[in-house]
C-alpha cells in the first residue's frame, strides 16, 4: 500500500513541480516584492519595507491615466459586447438556413492572432500623409472630416480601441449564448404558444430567466476579460503606450517590470496587486447582485 | 380551412386575411433577422478581405492610393516573395520559433497534466481532495500576477532568449488537469478494477485505455493550446531581446515599428496573412472541436 502511495505522489510530481515553482511561489514573490522599497532589477537591494511602492505607483500619472483608460474601456466594451452577442444569438437561433456559415464566420476573430489583426484595423483606421484610410472615406461621404484615429483625439482612440475590443470578444461571447439559447427545453415554448403568450413575453419570461446564469458568467468573464487589457492595444497604438496615453493597467505593469533604464519588479508588483484587487472587488459585487437576479 | 371549402371559391374570408397578414410579418421578421446577421459577417470578414487585398497590390500602387480602392484586377505576389527574403526581418525564422515553441509546449504539457489527471481520477492517496482543492483555486490566478517572479526567475536561471526560458513557464495549465480528471473519471471503475485483477500496471492502463477513450478531450485540449501558444504575446515580449528568438506576435510588432512595415503597407499586410492562416486552416479543418472546446474551456476577453 506504502508503495502505491508513493506511485500516486509521483504521478503527480511533474505538475506540482511546474505548478510551484511557475505559479504557487510567484504568488507569495509578488506580495514579497510588493512591499519592498526602493527594489530594481539593477539594484537587487531594498531599502525598507513599507507601502511606498503602492503610494508611488498611484500617484503615477501614467498609473492614472492606465486606470481611467482600463475603466472606460471596461464600461463601454463590456454591456456593449454582451448586448450585441445576444441579439446575434438570438438572431442565429431563430434560423435555420446558412446558421452553420454564419457561426462558423462569427468565430473567426477567435482564432486570428490578436497583434496581427490589430494591425489591420490600425490600417483602416489610420490617417497617414498620403491617405486618409477607409473608415475616413466612409465619414467623408456621409459629410463628416477626417479623424486621426490612432494619433488624434482621445475620444477617437477610445473608439477604435473599443472597436476593436468587442470585434475581438464578441465570437466566444455568441458562442456561449447560442449554445444557452439551444439548451432552453423546448416544452416551456410550446406550454407558451398554446396559451398565446406574446414573443416579448416570451423572451422576457421564460428565455431571459432561462439563460441568465449564462449571461451573467459572461459578463463577469468580460469584467474580468477587459481587465486585463493589453495586446489589442499594442497591435493598434504600438508598444509606447504611454506616449500614446492609451496605455491599461496590465501594459503598465509590463512596462514597469520592463523599462530600458532597468525595470522596477516592485512597483510592477505592486500594480499587479491593485489591478488584481480591482478585479476581484467587481467580481465579488456581480456575484452579489447574481444571487438576487439569477435564476439557476 | 374546413370553413373555407364552404364558401364560394374566390371570397376571402378575414380568417385568409389574417393567415396572410401574419405569414408577411413572419417573413419581414425573418428578412430583419438575416439582414443583422449579414451586416454582422461583414463587419468580422472585411478586415480579412482588406489584409488579403491589401498584400496583393504592389508597394508603389498602395502609396499612391489617395483613396482606397477596393478591387484589384491584378494581384502581384511580390510582398510574399519580399517578406520572406528581407534583411531586416526573419519572417521564417518568427515562424519556426512559434512551431518550436507550440509544439514543445503542448507536448510538455501534456506530459504533465495527463498523469496528474490520472491520480486525481483513480489512484487513492492521502490528501487527495485537499491537494486538488487547492489546485482548484489556483485557477482563479490571474498570469498577470506570476508573470513578475516567473520574469526573475527565468532571469536568474540564465534563460532569457532560451527556448526552454519560452517554453515552462507557459506549461502549466490547472484548468486542464480539471478537465481531463473530469474526463477520466467518467471511465467505468470496473475496466480499472478488471485491469489490475489483469495484472495490467497502473501506466499501461493509462496508455491503452483511458487515453484512448479521452481522445477527443486530449484533441480539445491540445488544439486550445495550440491556439493560445500561437497567439501568446506577452511573456515571450518580455523574455526574449534576440530577434533569433521571437515568436510571430512579437515578429509582427517588430515589422510594424522598425522594420519593413513602416515604408511597406503592403509587405505588412503579406507578413499578417501568413501569420493568421494556419490558425484560420486549423479552425476550419477542426471547427467542431475547437467551438466545444472553447464553450466549454476557453476565455477570450
Amino acid at each position: 500500500m506504502q508503495k502505491r502511495k508513493l506511485k500516486a505522489w509521483l504521478y503527480l510530481l511533474p505538475a506540482l513541480l511546474f505548478l510551484g515553482v511557475f505559479l504557487v511561489y510567484p504568488l507569495i514573490d509578488v506580495v514579497v516584492y510588493s512591499v519592498e522599497e526602493g527594489f530594481t532589477s539593477v539594484s537587487q537591494t531594498y531599502d525598507g519595507v513599507g507601502l511606498g511602492n503602492y503610494n508611488t505607483v498611484l500617484r503615477d500619472p501614467d498609473f492614472l491615466q492606465a486606470l481611467k483608460n482600463t475603466v472606460l474601456l471596461v464600461a463601454i466594451t463590456v454591456p456593449l459586447s454582451t448586448l450585441l452577442a445576444l441579439f446575434i444569438s438570438l438572431g442565429l437561433s431563430s434560423i435555420k438556413k446558412l446558421r452553420n456559415l454564419f457561426q462558423t464566420v462569427y468565430f473567426l476573430p477567435y482564432v486570428t492572432n490578436t497583434l496581427a489583426v490589430g494591425l489591420v484595423f490600425m490600417l483602416l483606421f489610420d490617417k497617414t500623409e498620403t491617405t486618409d484610410g477607409l473608415i475616413n472615406l466612409f465619414i467623408r461621404i456621409f459629410g463628416g472630416g477626417a479623424v486621426d484615429f490612432i494619433d488624434g483625439p482621445y475620444w477617437a482612440k477610445m473608439f477604435v480601441m473599443c472597436f476593436y475590443t468587442v470585434w475581438v470578444v464578441l465570437p466566444f461571447k455568441v458562442l456561449i449564448l447560442t449554445s444557452a439559447l439551444a439548451s432552453v427545453d423546448e416544452t416551456y415554448y410550446k406550454a407558451a404558444r398554446m396559451d398565446g403568450t406574446r414573443k416579448g413575453r416570451i423572451f422576457l419570461r421564460i428565455t431571459l430567466p432561462m439563460i441568465s446564469p449564462m449571461i451573467f458568467y459572461l459578463v463577469i468573464t468580460g469584467f474580468i476579460g477587459a481587465f486585463k487589457a493589453y495586446s489589442d492595444a499594442v497591435a493598434l497604438f504600438g508598444t509606447n503606450l504611454n506616449a500614446a496615453g492609451m496605455n491599461t493597467l496590465v501594459g503598465y505593469v509590463y512596462d514597469k517590470l520592463y523599462s530600458e533604464g532597468g525595470g522596477s519588479p516592485a512597483l510592477a508588483s505592486a500594480a499587479a496587486l491593485i489591478l488584481f484587487a480591482i478585479v476581484l472587488t467587481i467580481t465579488c459585487i456581480n456575484l452579489m447582485i447574481s444571487k438576487k437576479k439569477v435564476h439557476y | 380551412m374546413q370553413k373555407n371549402s364552404s364558401l364560394p371559391s374566390g371570397v376571402k374570408t378575414d380568417y385568409d386575411r389574417i393567415l396572410r397578414n401574419a405569414a408577411l410579418r413572419r417573413r419581414a421578421a425573418k428578412a430583419g433577422v438575416y439582414t443583422m446577421l449579414v451586416i454582422w459577417g461583414l463587419i468580422v470578414l472585411f478586415p480579412f478581405y482588406w489584409m488579403v487585398l491589401s498584400s496583393l497590390k504592389t508597394q508603389a500602387a498602395y502609396d499612391n492610393e489617395q483613396t482606397p480602392v477596393f478591387f484589384i484586377t491584378n494581384p502581384a505576389f511580390e510582398n510574399y516573395v519580399k517578406v520572406f527574403s528581407s534583411s531586416d526581418i526573419h519572417l521564417g525564422r518568427y515562424i519556426l520559433n512559434t512551431l518550436i515553441f507550440t509544439l514543445g509546449t503542448t507536448a510538455l504539457m501534456m506530459a504533465v497534466i495527463i498523469p496528474a489527471a490520472f491520480a486525481f481520477a483513480r489512484l487513492e492517496f492521502k490528501g487527495k481532495n485537499l491537494v486538488f482543492g487547492l489546485l482548484l483555486s489556483l485557477m482563479m490566478i490571474p498570469t498577470e500576477l506570476v508573470v513578475i517572479t516567473n520574469f526573475q526567475t527565468i532571469t536568474a536561471w540564465n534563460m532569457r532568449d532560451s527556448f526552454p526560458g519560452l517554453i515552462l513557464p507557459s506549461v502549466t495549465s490547472v484548468f486542464y488537469i480539471y478537465l481531463l480528471k473530469e474526463n477520466f473519471a467518467q471511465i467505468p471503475d470496473e475496466l480499472y478494477k478488471a485491469a489490475r485483477v489483469d495484472g495490467t500496471s497502473d501506466f499501461k492502463y493509462l496508455m491503452t485505455v483511458m487515453i484512448p477513450i479521452s481522445r477527443p478531450t486530449i484533441v480539445t485540449i491540445t488544439i486550445l493550446k495550440v491556439i493560445e501558444c500561437w497567439n501568446s504575446f506577452v511573456w515571450p515580449r518580455l523574455i526574449t531581446k534576440e530577434p533569433d528568438y521571437f515568436l510571430i506576435s512579437q515578429g509582427i510588432q517588430q515589422i510594424r515599428e522598425s522594420g519593413l512595415g513602416r515604408e511597406n503597407i503592403p509587405g505588412m499586410m503579406a507578413a499578417v496573412v501568413i501569420v493568421s492562416l494556419p490558425l484560420i486552416v486549423l479552425f476550419l479543418i477542426f471547427r467542431n472541436q475547437v467551438m466545444e472546446g472553447v464553450s466549454r474551456g476557453g476565455t477570450k476577453g
